[in-house]
């Protein structure tokens, strides 16, 4: 699919601080993408970049193979939904939405239809008249993005638009933001801190942490396939332990040796050992090369959440259907599948 | 408790407001007889005298003009102190508070000495061969010291609303393509109208009421609705006639402030500082 936006080597320094240093990031025509990282990551201000709120450093901005780096916010096919909704208090629902139509001198009817049709989409009809701030935090969420989406540009920009909503209504609203994505066929650039949402959403995943991209790939591949130990942890929970890399696809970690699918290091080589909670299966202590006595359980529902304790002092995260007692002595069994090899990072 | 703590406040609002409130009322509907003082609208008929009048339209003229100009003077000082980085902003309000503090009537006589046929600004102007400026005893002496007067009352109030306007809001105008001009026009001038509003009021009514300003640097001969009050408690004694253009004025100015919270619409609140 065609390019749509695309970062080139671009730094943003403020003052001494570095926020970005020099990424390089490619979005696609129609596609969802998620930035994704801690906050002070960068995400942030990538996303300020791309809407014109910032001028980088270094580096240029395309959009549509032009360059658009020195183009401001008002000129730019781009539309934003900012974090903390930044609507027009002076203004009443329909006037909100109604704002970049009247900038472009649309015919009052074509203002009416066009309004019309998107607070229906966001199920705001009949608000029209409504004063901002009687409206609840979805209901200004939603004319937020009303009146964003209703300049029909090419990309939507999303800064955390959810981050101010409760658990059942961000829920919610992420359905409908991949509906909306889905059926009117605009790229969006979505910021979050919350992997859950990220994975759920997004059809590319871009982990950042300080000012760096870390990783880009689909969801499945950066959940299955983390390329550090930062984006293992950062994605979903993990157990993370020194190992050495004995070789191709031979690994010590935790007093044993553990058959993996990795290969590629030096020998000897230190690196980090990932495994994921839901990965280690308990299994009767004699059985297992990897044993402990459980610490705590907890119950989250769908699992129980386990922590076990092995003999070297290392703590492992277990997320498992099956509860042991308190105090049982376990075994951990694990498929060479699961065993994720990284380099250190640093 | 709550009915108990206000008991002070209340006290003080008979003592100092309420009960001279009602004695101006009283003098202005009464007049001095053989009996002792009668009810009696006289005091009020006097005043539709066109001498009177003049003084009104006058008065009004001058504070509307000064609250203009300070409005003009005072919403761009206002947007200068906002968009600037925090020393320099500190800075600029500090020019604008510091005269705040020397009292008021020091603050206009110093314009008097500033502005005299040999004062200050004519040797400046001299030395400098230009002509010199002589609007000492004229209108736009009074002006000059109404503005500078009242000017830090528009500043404040504007600089206060407009400090709180979020900046997010401005980004997202311009997102949906406004220029600095219609983001200005359509999103910052709407929010920042409760402070214009409440900088008019603060303005014009001590403008329109003022007689130090128009004594000093409008000379003898210069009489505003302040003066005429002055002038019929302290020196012609007509406490009746004094109090019944107290009535009027008050009355006036209670007018022009329904007027003013008309324009702000009604559930924004007055945000004085």
């Amino acid at each position: 699919m065609k390019n749509i936006v695309e970062l080139k080597d671009v730094s943003k320094l403020y003052d001494e601080t570095v926020a970005l240093g020099g990424i390089d990031l490619v979005i696609k025509k129609n596609e969802f993408v998620t930035l994704l990282g801690p906050s002070g990551c960068g995400k942030t201000t990538t996303l300020r970049l791309i809407g014109g709120f910032e001028q980088p450093t270094t580096g240029s901005i395309f959009f549509d193979d032009v360059d658009i780096t020195n183009v401001p916010p008002h000129k730019r096919k781009v539309n934003t939904v900012f974090q903390r909704y930044a609507l027009f208090s002076h203004l009443n629902v329909f006037e909100n939405v109604a704002f970049g139509l009247r900038i472009k001198k649309l015919s009052e009817n074509a203002i009416v239809e066009k309004v019309d049709k998107m607070l229906s989409l966001v199920n705001l009809s009949g608000f029209e008249k409504r004063d901002i701030n009687s409206l609840s935090g979805g209901q200004q969420q939603r004319v937020a993005i009303a009146r964003a989406l209703v300049n029909e540009p090419e990309v939507l920009l999303l800064d955390e638009p959810l981050a101010a909503l409760d658990l059942k209504l961000r829920r919610e609203m992420q359905h409908e933001l991949k509906n909306m994505q889905q059926q009117l066929g605009i790229t969006f650039v979505f910021v979050t801190h919350d992997q859950e949402e990220a994975l759920s959403m997004s059809d590319t995943v871009v982990v950042m942490q300080d000012g760096e991209i870390q990783q880009i790939g689909s969801p499945v591949d950066i959940y299955n396939e983390p390329i550090n130990s930062f984006v293992a942890d950062f994605i979903g929970e993990s157990n993370i332990v020194d190992g050495i890399m004995l070789e191709d696809r031979l690994v010590d970690f935790a007093g044993s040796r553990f058959e993996c699918v990795d290969s590629g290091f030096g020998k000897n080589e230190l690196v980090d050992v990932v495994i994921r909670p839901e990965d280690l299966v308990l299994i009767p202590a004699e059985k297992a090369k990897l044993t402990g006595v459980v610490r705590s359980v907890n119950f989250l529902g769908v699992h129980y959440e386990m922590i076990i304790e092995a003999k070297d002092g290392a703590r492992w995260l277990v997320h498992s259907t099956i509860m042991e007692p308190v105090g049982t002595e376990v075994g951990l069994g694990l498929e060479p599948m699961d065993i994720h090899i990284m380099k250190k990072v640093g | 408790m709550r009915r108990q703590s206000m008991m002070p406040y209340l006290a003080w609002m008979l003592l100092f407001i309420i009960v001279p409130l009602l004695l101006v009322v009283y003098y202005a509907f009464t007049i001095p007889s053989e009996t002792g003082n009668v009810w009696s609208l006289e005091n009020f008929t006097r005043f539709f005298e066109p001498i009177y009048l003049k003084v009104l339209w006058r008065s009004v003229y001058l504070a509307v003009l000064s609250t203009m100009i300070c409005l003009l003077l005072g919403y761009p000082a206002a947007m200068i102190m906002v968009g600037n980085a925090f020393t320099r902003k500190s800075a600029l309000m500090l020019l604008f508070v510091v005269p705040m503090w020397m009292n008021f009537l020091l603050r206009t006589y110093a314009w008097l000495t500033l502005l005299e046929r040999n004062g200050f600004i004519n040797v400046l102007l001299s030395a400098l061969r230009l002509p010199r400026l002589n609007i000492l005893y004229t209108n736009s002496a009074v002006i000059l010291g109404m503005v500078y007067n009242f000017l830090p009352f528009m500043v404040l109030p504007i600089y206060s609303v407009l400090s709180k306007i979020d900046k997010d809001v401005i980004e997202a105008a311009g997102d949906l393509g406004a220029n600095s001009l219609k983001v200005f026009m359509k999103v910052v001038f709407p929010l920042s109208l409760p402070g214009v509003v409440s900088g008019i009021t603060m303005v014009f009514m001590p403008a329109l009421t003022t007689f130090v300003i128009s004594r000093l640097l409008g000379g003898g001969q210069f009489t505003l609705v302040g003066n005429l009050i002055e002038q019929q408690f302290l020196v012609v004694g007509d406490w009746g006639f004094g109090s019944a253009i107290s009535v009027i004025m008050i009355l006036l100015i209670l007018l022009s402030m329904a007027i003013m919270s008309f324009f702000e619409g009604e559930e924004s609140e007055v945000a004085l500082w």
